[in-house]
């Protein structure tokens, strides 16, 4: 056995108090969890403490938390970890980010992250006729969406979204890794119905900043971030939706850029992003960067020879791989999270060319061909 | 050291400042720069948004390329961006020897071919865990006294920190903290020194990019920072090129110098402000360069500043 202290976020917001620190001496063994330590906290020194919990055993989902500034299951950070972690030797337990605080740890999931849920439908469409029997897919399509499928909507990714906390519409992690779980499945009859009202959205998938924090705060390894980038790759290059918000704009903008000069050359991205210099889209965007651009002109930041000519042009090789790549069907993707190196991954590739390997941990990746396809491909549902 | 240099597209673009300060301080710390000017750029995440077979591939020749450079110890890259979106590349090629071969015969073409397990790293990377801080120190003619540095790394050099391989002993995410005080400064606690810049997006949601720029600048003020110092130029150009307008969309009056890693480092070794771009910034570096002259007393800032 062993003391920790834990101080804990405690606040009321019917009180009318502000919130405040509330420290708290356990005794338990090291493995313990965090959770645990809380539980004793409020069992034995003080039944206030509003904390939610269910399975203990982090699979339900109920116990998001952040320890020391870090999302995280209570139920699945070990005290001794949690200490390891802390600045002074204090575990600090504070309720999760970009929700509101129902009381103390406890945050209100209804008013943030199930509304966010409810709006990408997150349920199969089925496809018409219904089958007489089951819907039969290839296995390499559910291996694709496995990753989303073990979210248990913890929360964790939204209370760290670094796009959420300026704009508070944004469809959010959790969501849109939900969304791509049925975007992926073949099953589903309403991708491209799904992929335009999420790219049309102003807080759809090209809100998010590529910052990687939801894929640092998942405990279950869904990697969120990583769905946003397959929602857009399918959005953009098998249903062509060309939306409101320049996503897919500025991707192809950004893509014929480097194809054409092999360094980005920003001058002519910014405006090909909007549609081209003269597209009344652009030509607002351009007035009103226009003191940015005096500025930089003023400081020489940049000379108007280069923001107006750009010397480097791509060598020859860079122009080959992308026609080479990009004049094939599909293109080969790694699906689901890579770990490890050859060593581990030494599985011999399996039928036309696509590698699938379980690893021990179930992390599951697979190579598989034409990847820009949903899963599975049109039409490989049965 | 000998490196396989890639400079990045933006340190020759929007932020010339940036490959130009490196250039100077390579020498003053025994770097010699080997530029890889054929290689293209690393993609910034958005190519691999687009087809990261594509992605996978451009970067798997920057590395072929950077492996032929004779006698070099390693690739060196001075831009987060590029650090990430490569180091995510790389974690792809390297997992899988036939994924590998199949992008190697794309490069064939070429006559180039990526062997796994290049080391790739940022020049923050390159200061602590090649030169290292003692020697760094040793170096030092202009120490950083009572100048308030606060750290901004950028996403794709502190996220995720497995592929980035940080951990307690090799803790990359507090890297520019440990360089900052190395150089004699005083490292600047504040809200935003991890998070995101916001420039991804800035054709997308130009208010909520602006937002985020705006509300670290406001942050690192509010904890009393004389600068910033970042080694991602997209950072740069979100914190320092658009702060006039971050300042307007969060509604507050900033003035907060944005330096890049090298500028850092060359002021501290005793280059001047004119060498290492600083009058190229849009907010002028009036903190840094009062500083020095108090310090120093040597450094003029040149009329106009």
């Amino acid at each position: 056995m062993a003391e920790f202290t834990l101080r804990i976020r405690r606040y009321d917001p019917q009180s009318g108090d502000a919130p405040y620190w509330d420290e708290r001496t356990v005794e338990l063994e090291p493995h313990r969890s965090v959770l645990e330590g809380i539980l004793q906290a409020r069992n034995e020194q003080d039944g206030s403490i509003g904390v939610r919990c269910s399975c203990r055993s982090a699979i339900c989902g109920s116990c998001g938390v952040r320890i020391n500034g870090e999302p995280g299951l209570a139920c699945h950070t070990h005290l001794d970890k949690a200490l390891e972690g802390s600045k002074d030797g204090v575990i600090e337990v504070e309720p999760m980010g970009n929700m509101p605080v129902i009381r103390d740890l406890i945050v209100d999931m209804d008013a943030v992250h199930w509304k966010k849920i409810q709006q990408v439908t997150p349920w199969l469409i089925g496809k018409e006729p219904v089958p007489e029997r089951e819907y039969i897919v290839p296995r390499e399509s559910m291996i694709d969406i496995t990753q989303s499928m073990a979210c248990i909507q913890c929360g964790a990714c939204v209370s760290d979204c670094l796009s959420m906390e300026v704009d508070p519409l944004f469809i959010g992690p959790a969501a849109l890794a939900k969304s791509y779980r049925f975007v992926g499945d073949p099953r589903d009859a309403a991708h491209k119905e799904r992929l335009e009202y999420l790219s049309e959205d102003k807080h759809g998938i090209y809100d998010c900043t590529h910052c990687f924090k939801c894929i640092e705060a998942c405990p279950k390894g869904v990697a969120p971030m990583n769905q946003i980038m397959r929602l857009r790759r399918i959005s953009g290059n098998v249903y062509d939706i060309e939306d409101r918000n320049n996503g897919e704009r500025h991707e192809m903008a950004f893509v014929k850029n480097i194809r054409k000069n092999g360094i980005l050359h920003e001058a002519d991205l910014l405006p090909d992003s909007y549609g081209g210099k003269f597209h009344p889209r652009a030509v607002p965007e351009l007035i009103s960067s226009l003191p940015v651009v005096v500025t930089a002109l003023l400081r020489r930041k940049v000379t108007p020879a280069k923001a107006m000519l750009h010397s480097h042009k791509a060598p020859e090789g860079v122009k080959q791989i992308f026609d080479d790549i990009e004049g094939r069907d599909g293109g080969v993707e790694f699906n689901l999270y890579i770990q490890g190196t050859d060593e581990d991954n030494a599985e011999p590739p399996g039928a036309e060319g696509v590698l699938e390997k379980v690893a021990e941990d179930v992390v599951t990746e697979a190579l598989e061909e034409a990847p820009v396809t949903p899963a599975g491909g049109e039409g490989s549902s049965a | 050291m000998k490196v396989a240099y890639w400079p990045g597209c933006v340190s020759r673009g929007f932020t010339p400042e940036l490959h130009g300060s490196m250039e100077k301080v390579a020498p003053l710390l025994d770097i010699e720069l080997v530029e890889l000017d054929r290689a293209s750029c690393c993609g910034a995440g958005v190519i691999a948004e687009h087809s990261q077979e594509l992605a996978d591939t451009l970067n798997a020749r920057t590395f072929a390329l950077a492996q032929q450079v004779e006698g070099a110890d390693l690739m060196m890259n001075i831009c987060s961006t590029c650090q990430g979106a490569q180091s995510e590349c790389q974690q792809r090629l390297d997992a899988s020897a036939e994924y590998r071969e199949h992008v190697n015969g794309t490069l064939a073409g070429e006559d180039l071919q990526y062997e796994a397990n290049i080391v790739n790293k940022n020049f923050l990377w390159v200061l602590v865990e090649e030169i290292g801080l003692e020697n760094l120190k040793g170096l030092v003619r202009r120490p950083l006294t009572d100048l308030r540095v606060g750290p901004f790394y950028g996403c794709y050099i502190v996220r995720p920190t497995d592929r980035l391989k940080i951990d307690d002993e090799q803790p990359r995410d507090d890297y520019l903290g440990m360089v900052i005080e190395t150089l004699g400064g005083t490292v600047i606690d504040y809200a935003g020194s991890h998070k995101c810049c916001g420039f991804p997006i800035i054709t997308m949601n130009k208010k909520a990019s602006l937002t985020q720029a705006g509300r670290h600048l406001g942050d690192a003020t509010d904890a009393d920072a004389d600068c910033l110092v970042t080694p991602c130029p997209l950072c740069h150009l979100n914190l320092d090129l658009q702060q006039p307008m971050a300042a307007k969309e969060v509604g507050r009056d900033l003035k907060m110098p944005v330096l890049h890693l090298p500028q850092l480092v060359g002021l501290a070794l005793g280059l001047e402000p004119k060498e290492l771009g600083l009058q190229h910034h849009v907010v002028k570096p009036t903190s840094v360069i009062d500083w020095t002259q108090s310090v120093v007393g040597s450094v003029s800032a040149p009329a106009g500043w």
